[in-house]
């Protein structure tokens, strides 16, 4: 059943976006990651227009993390000390990312500057994981049991304003995840996501928290930077369209707590080879399509 | 599958003046030799919306060709071209169309080109390939303009706001007349004019102008509306639904 979406201003399957809600919503629970990234390209494949895709899916993006950081809650896998610290630099990165936003597109390179922004982060990320947790593995099915050692000590280390973090048993300077939700909130505003997959793995290997508080964490830091994205772009630019968003919303809650299910099944390595693998296909997919010879060279700029 | 269409109060255009949707008679005419309407004047979009049908009919006195152009909104468009960059597709260039109109479709009684002159369709701009889509002055020569504008026009019709074939208007015996006006789901909303020429030995003998209103229509407009007028608010009700909707699913969850 076709249904009028009043922001977007286009007609669409009913079916298609529950459906696309529901399997991207069980990847998100599955992962820990907002699944903004495979949403907001998914629509704009479908037809929504960018702007509306990016402002939308940070809406949405709220619902299912609600949901996901609900269920990790009751497992205790969430460390609200250091989601806090994460949301600090959130906050203001992701008001600064929806003015570089809106100054990008003002130049019409924003389509150009998200694309190579995915292109390269999630060419990163995906390649860092794939080589870690591969490690990880076979070095897990050499010894049989543990890791060698808990961390290297770097440069890392010796950063000022350290804070203990007792959930995640971590003593660590305060600028580190400050850091890493400024620079998540920037893309969160920026590329439509919730900025899961780049603040997994930052916080893996960059703060060295343990793989089981990370999920519940990064979503608890999530829901509160992309409700400012939300914000921000309702106010700002009038892209958020909500009928929308309920119903991908309405598939992706379902989604996520199925997935939040089935990651307890598997282990941390395994789904952060599949993470990995993910990743990657969808970088490569973006890559291609950056170098493949488009159909018609010139195409309509964005509505005025 | 298509919603009721309810024809309401809350348009969301400011049209107000666009009370009366009677017939506008244009032109030096003695009698009206043509009179032609619409099947309905407002095209309603409502939650079901998937694109709908228009009929015109209409009355011709004497035996001639007849020509309908509908005209949307017109609107500013930009357009860009992509050149490789180092491998990569990448916006080079860039060009304003500043008067382009949203939507655009023609139907003729025979195919125009032996309705009238090449001189007479090219000044009523009868015909997709005849839009008159002027660019800024000095910013292109004639044929690199030519390749914007033939670009624009098939971008529009890949987008489905052009028709890509002229469409057919059909007379019933001598003097009554009919055509099928299609709008898909993307319609761009707005004040239609829709022109409607009689023509004889390639000359026009009168022609008629019926205005047509495409919007939004009962929860569409008002969630638009709201969105625009009140967008601090809505921006917080989106988050509160989004709020609410995940904790629902949590609870619901639990109790299983």
């Amino acid at each position: 059943m076709q249904i009028y979406l009043p922001i977007a201003e286009i007609s669409l399957d009913t079916l298609l976006l529950l459906g696309l809600g529901g399997l991207i919503g069980f990847l998100s629970g599955l992962f820990g990651v907002g699944g903004g990234f495979l949403m907001t390209p998914a629509l704009i494949f479908i037809g929504v227009p960018p702007p509306v895709a990016v402002g939308t899916e940070a809406n949405q993006i709220v619902a299912s993390s609600v949901s996901g950081v609900l269920a990790h809650w009751r497992r205790g896998n969430v460390d609200v000390k250091m989601g806090f610290i994460l949301l600090l630099g959130g906050l203001v990165g992701s008001s600064f990312g929806v003015w570089l936003f809106a100054v990008l597109r003002s130049v019409g390179q924003i389509d150009l500057v998200i694309k190579l922004s995915y292109v390269t982060f999630l060419g990163i990320v995906g390649v860092v994981m794939f080589v870690e947790s591969l490690r990880s593995l076979r070095r897990r099915r050499a010894t049989g049991s543990g890791r060698g050692k808990l961390h290297k000590h770097t440069w890392v280390h010796g950063l000022p304003f350290k804070m203990r973090f007792r959930r995640s048993k971590l003593y660590i300077s305060a600028l580190l995840p400050l850091g890493v939700g400024f620079l998540v909130g920037v893309l969160a505003a920026v590329m439509g996501v919730g900025g899961g997959f780049i603040m997994v793995p930052a916080m893996i290997y960059l703060l060295g928290m343990p793989t089981s508080v990370v999920v519940g964490t990064s979503l608890f830091q999530i829901i509160f930077v992309t409700a400012n994205v939300t914000f921000l772009q309702a106010y700002a630019n009038q892209t958020v369209d909500v009928v929308l968003a309920l119903l991908l919303l309405i598939g992706a809650v379902i989604g996520a707590q199925l997935g939040a299910k089935a990651s307890v099944l598997l282990r941390g390595e395994q789904l952060r080879i599949l993470l990995a693998v993910m990743v990657l296909a969808v970088c490569a997919k973006l890559a291609y399509d950056l170098t493949v010879t488009p159909d018609d060279i010139y195409a309509l700029g964005v509505a005025k | 599958m298509r919603g009721p269409e309810r024809p309401g109060k809350a348009i969301s255009l400011g049209v107000g003046a666009l009370a009366v949707f009677g017939l506008v008679i244009a032109g030096p005419l003695r009698a009206a030799p043509l009179v032609a309407d619409l099947s309905k004047h407002l095209v309603a979009i409502t939650t079901g919306f998937a694109g709908t049908d228009v009929l015109l009919f209409g009355a011709v006195d004497e035996p001639g060709d007849v020509v309908v152009i509908i005209w949307g909104p017109p609107e500013e468009v930009v357009m860009h071209r992509k050149s490789r960059v180092a491998g990569i597709w990448i916006n080079t260039a860039q060009m304003t169309f500043e008067r382009v109109p949203s939507f655009y479709s023609v139907a003729s009684s025979r195919s125009l080109d032996e309705i009238a002159s090449e001189h007479v369709l090219s000044r009523l701009e009868m015909g997709v390939e005849r839009l008159n889509l002027p660019l800024p002055h000095a910013k292109a020569s004639p044929n690199i303009a030519r390749n914007w504008r033939d670009a624009l026009i098939r971008n529009k019709q890949r987008l489905g706001h052009y028709a890509h074939e002229v469409g057919q208007v059909i007379f019933l015996g001598e003097n009554l007349f009919r055509t099928q006006v299609e709008f898909p789901a993307n319609v761009p909303t707005g004040a239609y004019q829709i022109e409607v020429y009689l023509l004889r030995d390639g000359r026009v003998i009168s022609a008629q102008t019926t205005p047509l209103i495409v919007g939004k229509i009962g929860l569409e407009a008002e969630v638009y509306d709201f969105a625009h007028n009140y967008a601090a608010f809505y921006g917080l009700i989106a988050i509160l639904v989004a709020l609410m909707a995940g904790w629902l699913a949590h609870v619901a969850f639990r109790r299983h």
